[in-house]
């Protein structure tokens, strides 16, 4: 019955994205824990994390692609709710560690006794308990995003205005983190992370089950963006993208609707952060410069804007290209392949890989038909 | 000479006249004392290796009047004066090159055996007061000045007689006011002075005074009667107001001044976002290039025609509003023209671009700072009232406000400003009417990234010359035109400065990061109330 409901609501690209997924779910494990070692099968476990890693980005294309394609916010500080997700789970991990820090305090996580804290700040309270940072990987991201999307979008800022805000907002959040008196670790940020739920985060196993988590949650970030744009709100959604103001003369509160989709999308991209960091094994506030905000909007622009599948599907291309350029020889040019990547998607392929793929397809489909009919016709 | 010896008379004559040459020989090793005066003095007094007569031959050496008693006095402090074996004066400059300590004039060798002249540190506060006296006078003013600041820091009073006659022969009226503050310093705070004297001296220091004037009146000695007790209170609180105010102005002056700053880097900008609609994410690295230029230029200037330094800004000016502004021409040709209309892709196109120009500068210049020097006319300072006020902020304080009227007199007068104000306006109507709108869109956005140049040059003044210069610049610029109001330069004047007094004002209670963040948090909520910025234009147009 849900399965059925499920496959009802996908076109043919997310069941394809989705069979990837349950495909790699099972193949992965497989691979890096049955296969041998010596095997050119075999996956080796920093594989797994460097996957894991991409699969955060994917997530978070995912919802900016949620906001951006299907309603039109051009979110430049989408990368703030991705670090606080991060933060709220680093701060549950920093409360594991327990006596195991290099000074030994059982309650002060080291940064606070070289800073000389005399006892937990308040808004440490309850990160030991991982159901409570759980909820704040979505709570954190999600209030901020409320209070910031109810006073932008009611006195309706919109357009570029929104955008050079949410800069703004990503940016006062950077220079708030980077100060040591915030009690978040100033600009080392937090790290040295032990254990996760009573397992190693160095450890094989848990790598691997950060990852099948991370497929998961994107899975689940997939079907609920989809589920989203397929209702009625959708609907709207799309409407208010492309003549806001019609949508408004007809009745339906625009600012609702944008609010809702904000937050819904500041969520998903603080779980995002909360799974990326227990992978990297660090957050600090180098995670909320305005350029790494921007950057996801070109992982959703190469994929193509206003698919979901392409979101997630540039987001890993570009982080690929990225892994092989500034490993390489190519270091120095990696930039000048990111500006250019900027550059030719807008210009010469608006609608990203998805996009252009489709439209091409379509060509080739009319011309076949348009064939079909010549051949057709003189017979007749 | 060849006299003929063979007379007794002779040979007698001959002895005498030996013995003769022989005195006069010796009288000179012995340094004439016939001619003895108190430098001479001071000779056997320096020998004696006894503190007391140290204190004694150095009073003789302050009052000898001798051009060399200065330098000698410092060289005593520093342990560079000695007398040598044979009982001569002669003390070493820092290079270490012997002078006479008599005549003052250097010696061909070291004398031998000299012997150190000790000093403890009671004399070396008596050998501070008589260098302070002696350089009272001195014939360079800046000497002068600083031996007069020494004395009213010090508050010697042993060095009132001095003060006072070199009060009365002071001309530079400068020189004569901190004179006159230092005595009146001694005579507030100096041991058995009369309450009337002392009244009037912290009269002078109330009515002139500044941080420096509320130690004497702190340190009143308590022989004073209450009432001068009372009035150097008063006064200190007088100055502690003044100080207020002062420090006030300077915030202000602060604000001004990064205010300016922010205005050149948003003027660019606001033609470029707020005439056309473009969010050009590059106009922080047009800043750098302008900033790189006028690098380039000095390193030119410095190795092939050093006399052009002092120009070299000058010829920076309209080099670097070429440079960026061609760059900026290019980047419309060839990218922002296709993407007219669509702004939200103009925004990710420009910030490609601006990542490409950050990356070729790194690759050609290198990651690190590049140091841009001051001409002579803009390095120093001057004073207004208590605070410093140093040139370099005032010539960009200037040059802001310069380019800020020749932009708007630019849009205002010139055919082009009406071509650019008339397709902004209505680009089909000015299309029909016979502008070339492609061509007006070419040149406003070059004039955009001049602009920004022009700022790069002033920035090259005040801030690192990296890579990264532009990419601190762009946020507080959108900030500045989002604030002021789209379209309007009068708003981005007025939001350029009050954003730079805010940001100074608040600075000494909140921090430099605080009250950046507080900046921030205000526009983010002044958006809010007023979508379109302090000065909106008026339209009603539903969607831009």
């Amino acid at each position: 019955m849900i399965s059925q409901a499920i496959l009802a609501r996908l076109d043919g690209r997310g069941r394809i994205f989705l069979g990837v997924i349950l495909a790699a779910l099972v193949a992965v494990p497989v691979l890096n824990m049955l296969v041998p070692v010596g095997s050119p099968f075999h996956v080796p476990t920093w594989l797994v994390s460097l996957m894991g890693k991409y699969l955060c980005f994917a997530i978070l294309a995912l919802a900016l692609d949620l906001v951006w394609g299907y309603c039109g916010i051009l979110s430049l500080g989408h990368g703030a709710f991705f670090a606080l997700g991060g933060y709220a789970i680093g701060m549950y991990l920093m409360r594991q560690i327990g006596p195991r820090g290099v000074y030994g305090n059982p309650i002060l996580p080291d940064f606070m006794v070289f800073l000389n804290y005399k006892e937990l700040p308040w808004f440490w309270y309850g990160f030991d308990f991982f159901p409570f940072a759980a909820l704040m990987v979505f709570l954190a991201p999600g209030i901020l995003a409320f209070v910031f999307g109810w006073f932008a979008f009611r006195s309706r800022v919109t357009g570029v205005y929104l955008s050079i805000i949410t800069q703004a907002l990503t940016y006062a959040l950077m220079l708030a983190f980077f100060r040591n008196d915030m009690g978040f670790g100033g600009n080392n940020g937090l790290t040295d992370f032990k254990d996760i739920l009573g397992f190693s985060v160095q450890a094989p196993g848990t790598r691997l089950a950060l990852f099948v988590a991370t497929l998961l949650a994107l899975a689940a970030s997939y079907l609920f963006a989809r589920a989203v744009v397929t209702s009625k709100a959708g609907k709207v959604l799309v409407a208010v993208r492309d003549a806001e103001s019609r949508t408004r003369f007809l009745g339906f509160r625009v600012e609702r609707y944008k609010l809702f989709v904000f937050v819904a999308s500041a969520m998903m991209a603080g779980l995002a952060g909360a799974l990326y960091v227990p992978q990297v094994g660090i957050i600090n506030p180098s995670e909320f410069q305005p350029g790494n905000s921007i950057e996801v909007v070109i992982w959703v622009a190469v994929g193509g804007r206003g698919t979901l599948v392409g979101a997630a599907i540039g987001a890993i291309l570009v982080n690929l290209a990225k892994t092989t350029f500034t490993t390489g020889a190519l270091a120095p040019y990696w930039l000048f392949a990111l500006g250019a990547l900027f550059v030719l998607t807008t210009l010469l392929m608006p609608k990203g890989v998805i996009g252009t793929y489709a439209a091409w397809r379509e060509k080739r489909r009319e011309k076949l038909a348009l064939a079909a009919n010549a051949a057709a016709t003189p017979a007749e | 000479m060849h006299l003929d010896w063979k007379t007794p008379v002779q040979l007698w004559f001959r002895a005498g006249f030996q013995a003769l040459l022989f005195a006069l020989f010796l009288g000179i090793l012995a340094g004439s004392p016939a001619k003895a005066g108190p430098l001479e003095d001071a000779v056997p007094l320096f020998a004696a290796d006894s503190f007391a007569d140290t204190a004694k031959a150095l009073d003789l050496v302050a009052a000898s009047g001798a051009a060399h008693a200065g330098p000698m006095l410092e060289a005593l402090v520093d342990r560079r004066l000695f007398v040598s074996a044979d009982k001569k004066l002669f003390f070493k400059d820092k290079a270490g090159l012997a002078f006479d300590g008599l005549s003052g004039e250097k010696l061909a060798a070291e004398p031998a055996g000299g012997a150190m002249v000790r000093i403890n540190n009671r004399l070396r506060g008596a050998i501070d007061t008589a260098v302070g006296r002696l350089t009272l006078q001195a014939p360079d003013p800046v000497k002068r000045r600083a031996a007069a600041e020494a004395v009213y820091k010090t508050r010697a009073p042993e060095s009132e007689e001095a003060l006072t006659a070199a009060l009365k022969v002071e001309k530079v009226a400068a020189i004569k006011d901190i004179q006159q503050m230092a005595l009146a310093a001694i005579v507030a705070t100096a041991p058995g002075k009369a309450d009337i004297d002392r009244l009037s001296a912290i009269e002078i220091l109330r009515d002139r005074g500044d941080r420096d004037a509320l130690t004497p009146l702190n340190s009143i000695p308590e022989s004073a009667s209450a009432d001068v007790k009372a009035a150097a209170k008063a006064a200190a609180v007088d100055i502690n107001q003044r100080l207020a105010l002062w420090s006030g102005v300077q915030n202000a002056w602060y604000g001004i001044s990064l205010g300016s700053v922010l205005l050149l880097a948003a003027i660019g900008l606001a033609i470029t976002f707020g005439v056309m609609g473009i969010i050009n994410m590059a106009h922080g690295e047009m800043v750098m290039i302008g900033a790189y230029t006028t690098f380039l230029i000095q390193e030119v200037i410095r190795q092939k025609y050093p006399a052009l330094f002092d120009y070299s800004l000058a010829i920076a000016i309209p080099l670097s509003f070429l440079v960026a502004g061609l760059v900026g021409i290019a980047i419309e040709r060839l990218v922002i023209r296709h993407l007219y209309g669509r702004p939200l892709e103009t925004l990710l196109a420009t910030w490609g671009i601006s990542l490409i120009l950050q990356q070729a500068v790194r690759t050609l210049f290198g990651p690190t700072n590049r140091e841009v020097g001051a001409p002579a006319y803009m390095s120093g300072s001057f004073k207004v009232g208590l605070i410093d006020i140093t040139y370099g902020r005032v010539w960009i304080v200037g040059f802001a406000l310069v380019v800020f009227f020749a932009v708007l007199a630019l849009l205002r007068f010139t055919p082009l400003g009406l071509q650019m104000r008339a397709v902004t306006q209505n680009r089909r109507m000015a299309a029909s009417m016979g502008i070339r709108t492609a061509r007006v869109d070419a040149l406003t956005f070059g004039l955009g990234s001049g602009i920004a140049g022009l700022a790069g040059v002033a920035l090259s003044q005040i801030d690192n010359v990296s890579p990264n210069l532009g990419q601190s610049y762009i946020i507080d610029s959108f900030m500045v035109v989002v604030f002021g109001g789209v379209g309007n330069l009068w708003g981005t004047l007025v939001a350029a400065l009050s954003l730079g007094i805010a940001n100074k004002f608040l600075e000494p209670f909140a921090g430099a990061v605080l009250g950046k963040i507080a900046l921030l948090v205000f526009i983010i909520l002044f958006i809010q109330k007023r979508p379109r910025g302090l000065f909106a234009l008026k339209g009603r147009a539903i969607e831009q």
